[in-house]
């Protein structure tokens, strides 16, 4: 019945509904998809893509399987991004403190291209920061991770569920991520 | 009896709101449908951008006829075990300013389903890709710039074995997007390309002090000779090699690409063979980066249509050698875009902190940064034995062998330091040199535009979550030879911005550019912004001047006017 209904209209739209009704195709199957996901697994619906980087060794890395134990900060930053090297270096000061806490793992994504990736190694020990970093010249990782813009910060507990996101960095966000990751240990 | 009770309700209400009920009706069965295959996981984002634009004749913006303009995207992933399926639907309602033109409608942009193993990766549909650095093919977007050069066709990735990496890719490029719909470049593009990290190839090389990874890559366009007077080659190979060793700090990777007779609108239909290459070399360790970097390039614009120009349809990637900067007098008013004809560049950069609780490093540490790029054209020999009559070669160029015409120069250094717990700040000087008379950047400037700029920040955390932060930034321009000021003569920025963590911003900019040697045009560009950030949504709203200039991402540039007025954008990922 619902499906002569349905034939009955597509039958007699005009075309400019078409475009209109193929939105809200994709809309429904968004807001469907999503919503499953919410019965499937109970405490996230995002996983980390697999998507295969490679780090400044030149060694290749599959995101889905980094083989971290504990929580683990996925941070996208590039060397010409002002807030996103704020962060890092703010997190800098307190990484050592963290890890004792929590046992975190940070892993900063520089999304450099080729005009500026050879400036990454320079960068990062130049600023002699302790974190794994991995190389996203094509934008595969960030594109995967739906990263509009950079900075972009994801939490990951251990068993690899995307628990909290942020976009942007403003002083005194890395204590609203701490607190996330705090939490992740009292569970 | 059902459809009946419908048609009698929907002909009481006006057609278009009838329309809307039709489509209501439709949702909840593709709702229902799209649970019964929901198992895997859903990803993406979206972005929108709204302005409204003023008549502003000081500062020569237009408004246009629609007065609002709107760009939306959203992409959407599907991945199920081994299953793969993507799409990005775009609409612009018109573009916003500054974009591709000819963007317009609504529809997909891209679309793909897939489907990989530890051993196999094959795409169907859209896709991007780079092969090494770039040289050869690079497929990407940027959809700041509106920038997109995609590859519509088949991919497969093999993984024969640990540390080898074959691809093969098949496909048109995507060119535009008009009415709703991808418009693609008229030239297939195929291309190959394998790579060995050694130290994993074979085992015993695993425990060696030194990563080795070597690569290979050929790439072909083929596009057909429509041209009734030149003889075209529709078949042009583009093909090299690259490597990438690590031993201990040491970092040295380089690539050399070669092309074959491309005769093209960029490079005067000569029959040239082109050449590209690259190299990296640096040292690191804790606290200090050293880095030496050259490029040189000549004849390697290489499009999948030869009578292109500006950014369309590159099959390569030919990057700007020097440091991408983020202050805003620095970042967009003299940016150098890559001559993909010919240039020869090189860059040094050093980075040095004084490490925590030393004499100059204080208590949080001091760091230093040194960067110095260059770029000139090349050296060509014209030559008699190459009549540009009979063969159609204009000349004999060598890989890094430069002319004395300069292009770009860059010296730049700053100091940053954390003085307390509250107070930290950067000082930075830069002394830029840009040729306008080859990578063009002004209608008002003649020659080398010799520029220095002088930057103060400071960044004041007031409490835990509150903080200002200021910029001072002035640019001052040296006058040319007889005296009279080039382009715009000097300018002056200053920049406040307040941030309460982790929700909300306030920033407040002006630009004032007292020095332009026309008085009527010595103008104020203040722009307020303020945005609102809850995890991964951003909405952002900003209402000023902006005056025209040259907006770039990794040395692709894109012009864009003056404008007055509103923007408000919107960014989610999920």
């Amino acid at each position: 019945m619902i499906t002569f209904v349905l034939a009955f209209f597509l039958f007699r739209m005009k075309k400019k509904y078409v475009m209109k009704l193929s939105i809200l195709t994709l809309f429904c199957f968004i807001i469907g998809f999503s919503f499953a996901q919410k019965e499937h697994s109970t405490s996230s619906n995002k996983k980390i893509p697999s998507i295969v980087l490679k780090d400044m060794k030149g060694k290749s890395v599959n995101t889905a399987e980094m083989g971290l134990e504990g929580p683990i900060v996925i941070s996208f930053w590039a060397t010409w991004c002002s807030p996103c090297k704020k962060e890092l270096n703010t997190i800098h000061e307190l990484y050592p403190d963290w890890q004792d806490e929590t046992g975190v793992t940070l892993v900063a994504v520089s999304i450099d291209d080729e005009k500026t990736k050879a400036r990454v190694p320079v960068y990062v020990n130049g600023k002699a920061w302790d974190y794994k970093i991995l190389l996203d010249p094509n934008g595969d990782f960030k594109r995967a991770m739906g990263v509009n813009n950079v900075p972009h910060t994801f939490l990951i507990d251990s068993e690899g569920n995307i628990v909290y996101s942020h976009n942007n960095y403003a002083p005194g966000d890395e204590d609203k991520l701490f607190e996330e990751i705090l939490k992740l240990g009292a569970k | 009896m059902r459809i009946n009770y419908l048609k009698k309700y929907l002909s009481l209400v006006p057609n278009r709101i009838c329309m809307n009920l039709k489509l209501l009706l439709v949702a909840p069965f593709l709702l229902g449908a799209s649970f019964l295959f929901a198992q895997g996981t859903i990803s993406g984002n979206a972005e929108s951008t709204f302005q409204y634009l003023n008549e502003d004749t000081v500062i020569g913006a237009n408004q246009p006829p629609s007065k609002g303009l709107i760009n939306s995207y959203m992409n959407v992933f599907y991945t199920n075990g081994n299953f793969k399926a993507g799409m990005r639907l775009e609409s612009y309602l018109p573009r916003i300013q500054g974009y591709p033109n000819r963007f317009d409608g609504t529809g997909l942009g891209m679309r793909y389903v897939g489907y990989s193993n530890d051993f196999v990766d094959v795409t169907l549909g859209s896709f991007y890709e780079q092969f090494g650095a770039g040289l050869s093919l690079r497929a990407y977007e940027d959809r700041a710039l509106g920038y997109d050069n995609l590859l519509d066709g088949a991919r497969i990735i093999v993984k024969p074995k640990k540390g080898i990496v074959l691809k093969g890719v098949y496909g048109y490029q995507r060119l535009s997007f008009q009415e709703g719909r991808i418009v693609h470049g008229p030239g297939i593009v195929r291309g190959t390309d394998a790579e060995f990290h050694l130290n994993e190839v074979f085992p015993k090389m695993a425990n060696l002090p030194v990563d080795i990874t070597l690569g290979a890559s050929f790439v072909s366009k083929y596009q057909k000779d429509d041209n009734s007077v030149l003889n075209l080659p529709e078949n042009v190979g583009a093909y090299g090699g690259r490597f990438n060793l690590h031993y201990k700090n040491f970092y040295f990777d380089g690539e050399y690409i070669q092309k074959e007779q491309d005769p093209s609108n960029d490079n005067g239909n000569i029959y040239n063979y082109g050449h590209a290459s690259v190299f990296n070399f640096s040292y690191t360790r804790k606290g200090l980066g050293i880095l030496v970097s050259g490029k040189s390039v000549d004849n390697m614009s290489y499009r999948s249509d030869r009578t292109k120009d500006l950014q369309d349809v590159f099959i390569n990637f030919l990057p700007a050698m020097n440091k991408t900067h983020t202050y805003n007098l620095v970042a967009t008013l003299y940016p150098y875009a890559t001559q993909p004809i010919g240039e020869v560049a090189f860059q040094a950069d050093v980075m040095y902190t004084f490490l925590r609780k030393t004499k100059l490093g204080g208590k949080y540490g001091t760091t230093l940064g040194f960067n110095y790029s260059t770029t000139y054209e090349p050296k060509k020999n014209y030559s008699s034995t190459y009549p540009s009559d009979s063969t159609g070669i204009a000349y004999k160029s060598t890989p890094f062998v430069m002319s004395d015409s300069l292009y770009w120069q860059d010296i730049n250094f700053y100091i940053s330091k954390k003085i307390n717990k509250k107070f930290s700040g950067i000082l930075s000087y830069y002394n830029i040199m840009i040729n306008n008379d080859v990578a063009k950047i002004s209608n008002d400037a003649q020659g080398v535009i010799n520029s220095h700029i002088g930057i103060i920040e400071m960044l004041y955390k007031i409490s835990s979550k509150h903080s200002i932060r200021a910029e001072l930034q002035g640019l001052f321009v040296q006058p040319k030879p007889d005296g009279e000021i080039n382009d715009k003569g000097n300018w002056f920025t200053a920049l406040v911005e307040y941030t309460v963590s982790p929700h909300y911003f306030f920033s407040f900019m002006n630009q004032y550019n007292y020095g332009n040697p026309d008085k009527d045009k010595r103008v104020n560009y203040p722009i307020v912004t303020c945005g609102y950030i809850r995890e991964s949504t951003r909405f952002t709203i900003s209402y000023g001047r902006q005056r025209a200039g040259l907006f770039c991402v990794g040395g692709v540039c894109r012009f864009v006017p003056a404008n007055n007025g509103l923007t408000l954008s919107f960014t989610q990922s999920f």
